[in-house]
């Protein structure tokens, strides 16, 4: 229970992503901000005013899956780090994700990788395809990875590289 | 006896926003603060802040702390920093008696705030006077502030922001937190900061305490336990913990020992974290032009502490007689940033503090 432990349970972070999977062809924003805090760099970050917060910046940001490119800048904006970006693969079994990591080193391109779930448990193996990380980004880079489609919507993040 | 126009007690995020409105206005502030660098707690506030862009939402805080340091120090004609210098004592007069090394020295000043923060507080347990066993906030100033490890594994008490967020920073410095207890049975912080540890595979485990550190010279080992409704330790749940470091993160206190000295008026108010000046809603304390602002007059976020400490400067400015522009408009956007801050779930117990305090805005 997230309130005890802070892991969301399946019903509560599936309902953050779009009803229709096929939404997911393109990259979307998945926004994982359970309760309100006074915060909205997610809404002043997106270039597409894609996510609204609205002017009680306590309120949960609401996002438009029809406006969001799944740019990702709202991914590392986002201060609790709360913001991913996945998407599925037309053609293949694949999915993708991208997700703020603040830890050194970096994992590198081609990197075959492991994948945790909200708990911190061990998924699968993933492959890294990029990392971003911009000056802009101010040292919060985005990990692209991808996995099988089956992990969609349980992977959380990755096990940190010592 | 040197006078000051005004003088400025702590230099965190209040003190130097403060310092900012009224060097902005024409001005002359003396900036006073203890340690050797400005900035307070911020310098070791590595994580991006909530809030909005007013507050700086998404900088990180030691980003913040540069950002205001920039803005005083276009005015350094009229700014004095006098650091690693503590106030020592406070008098009716607006007098304070200040120590710098050995050298002790009075200023007076038209007006004077105080912006002092808070400081850690503890909880009794068996050996929690072992080597090992630090405060949260050091154990940040230690790694962030000195580049120093505190240990190899940690057990962090306390699931506050501070708690969760320190928790995070010892694993970017390749520290092992082994688990984080809480006794309430809920996570007291933001959410997202707890999701964020146990994705990396911290233990987060509520109704939970410390029963015991282990260890001859240092912390070898800590017994944690179950804590039943009523907060008591449950006989035979004791489990062992093998760390070598104990992170206490269980709230903030107010500093308010200037204020006592000071006589103006202290009212106890638990949900802002103790003892607090008793402050108009222009932050005046009971002494006439003496203002407090900042955690100082109850614990929150460095956000509300920024947007306190504008509102204190330019109250301070009037009573100087600067007439500055759009004061009144600015003020009141002050209030509603505030209220908004103040606004959330999390806030709640802010709000009954300041409702106590009888101005809530």
């Amino acid at each position: 229970m997230i309130e005890k432990n802070g892991i969301a349970a399946i019903e509560l972070y599936k309902q953050e992503f779009p009803e229709d999977e096929n939404t997911l062809l393109k990259p979307k924003a998945i926004i994982e901000c359970y309760k309100e805090i006074p915060c909205n760099p997610c809404e002043t970050s997106c270039p597409f005013d894609a996510i609204h917060v609205g002017e009680d910046i306590n309120a949960r940001p609401q996002i438009d899956f029809d406006k969001c490119t799944g740019c990702g800048i709202c991914a590392y904006s986002c201060p609790g780090l709360a913001i991913s970006i996945r998407a599925l693969d037309k053609e293949s079994d694949k999915a993708e994700m991208k997700f703020p990591y603040e830890f050194i080193p970096r994992p590198t391109k081609g990197q075959m990788i492991n994948i945790v779930d909200r708990a911190g448990k061990k998924l699968t193996k993933g492959k890294v395809l990029n990392v971003i990380d911009k000056p802009r980004q101010n040292k919060t880079a985005l990990i692209h990875i991808e996995m099988d489609k089956k992990y969609l919507y349980d992977a959380a993040t990755v096990e940190v590289i010592i | 006896m040197q006078e000051k126009e005004v003088i400025i007690v702590g230099a965190g995020p209040a003190g130097l926003m403060a310092a900012y409105k009224i060097l902005e206005a024409g001005a002359n502030v003396t900036l006073i603060d203890r340690n050797r660098n400005l900035g307070g707690q911020l310098i070791k506030q590595t994580h991006k802040f909530f809030g909005s862009e007013k507050q700086y939402a998404s900088k990180r805080g030691i980003d913040i702390m540069n950002i205001l340091i920039d803005k005083i120090k276009a005015y350094e004609d009229r700014l004095e920093i006098l650091n690693e210098t503590s106030v020592v004592g406070m008098y009716k007069d607006k007098v304070i008696a200040c120590l710098k090394g050995d050298t002790f020295f009075k200023l007076k000043g038209k007006s004077i705030i105080v912006a002092t923060g808070a400081s850690e507080k503890s909880i009794p347990f068996e050996n929690n006077d072992l080597p090992g066993v630090y405060a949260a906030g050091a154990v940040q100033t230690l790694m962030n502030e000195y580049g120093v490890k505190p240990g190899d594994k940690v057990v962090m008490v306390g699931s506050g922001n501070i708690g969760l967020i320190v928790s995070y920073q010892l694993l970017q410095a390749g520290v092992k937190v082994k688990a984080l207890v809480e006794a309430a049975p809920k996570i007291s912080g933001y959410l997202v900061h707890a999701s964020k540890i146990q994705r990396l595979g911290v233990d987060i485990k509520t109704s939970t305490s410390i029963k015991k550190a282990i260890g001859k010279d240092s912390v070898e080992k800590v017994e944690i336990w179950d804590l039943d409704p009523t907060w008591q330790g449950i006989e035979g749940s004791e489990q062992i913990l093998d760390v070598d470091t104990v992170c206490i993160s269980v709230g903030l206190a107010p500093l308010t020992e200037l204020m006592q000295q000071l006589g103006a008026e202290v009212r106890y108010i638990k949900e802002l974290g103790g003892n607090v000046p008793v402050i108009d809603a222009r932050y005046q304390t009971t002494v006439k032009g003496v203002y407090a602002c900042g955690d100082v007059v109850g614990i929150e976020e460095a956000s509300s502490a920024m947007v306190e400490g504008k509102i204190t400067g330019l109250n301070v400015l009037e009573d100087l007689g600067y007439n500055v522009l759009d004061s009144r408009q600015a003020l009141k956007a002050y209030h509603e940033e505030l209220k908004f801050l103040r606004d959330g779930p999390h806030a709640s117990k802010v709000r009954s503090g300041y409702l106590k305090r009888g101005m809530l805005t």
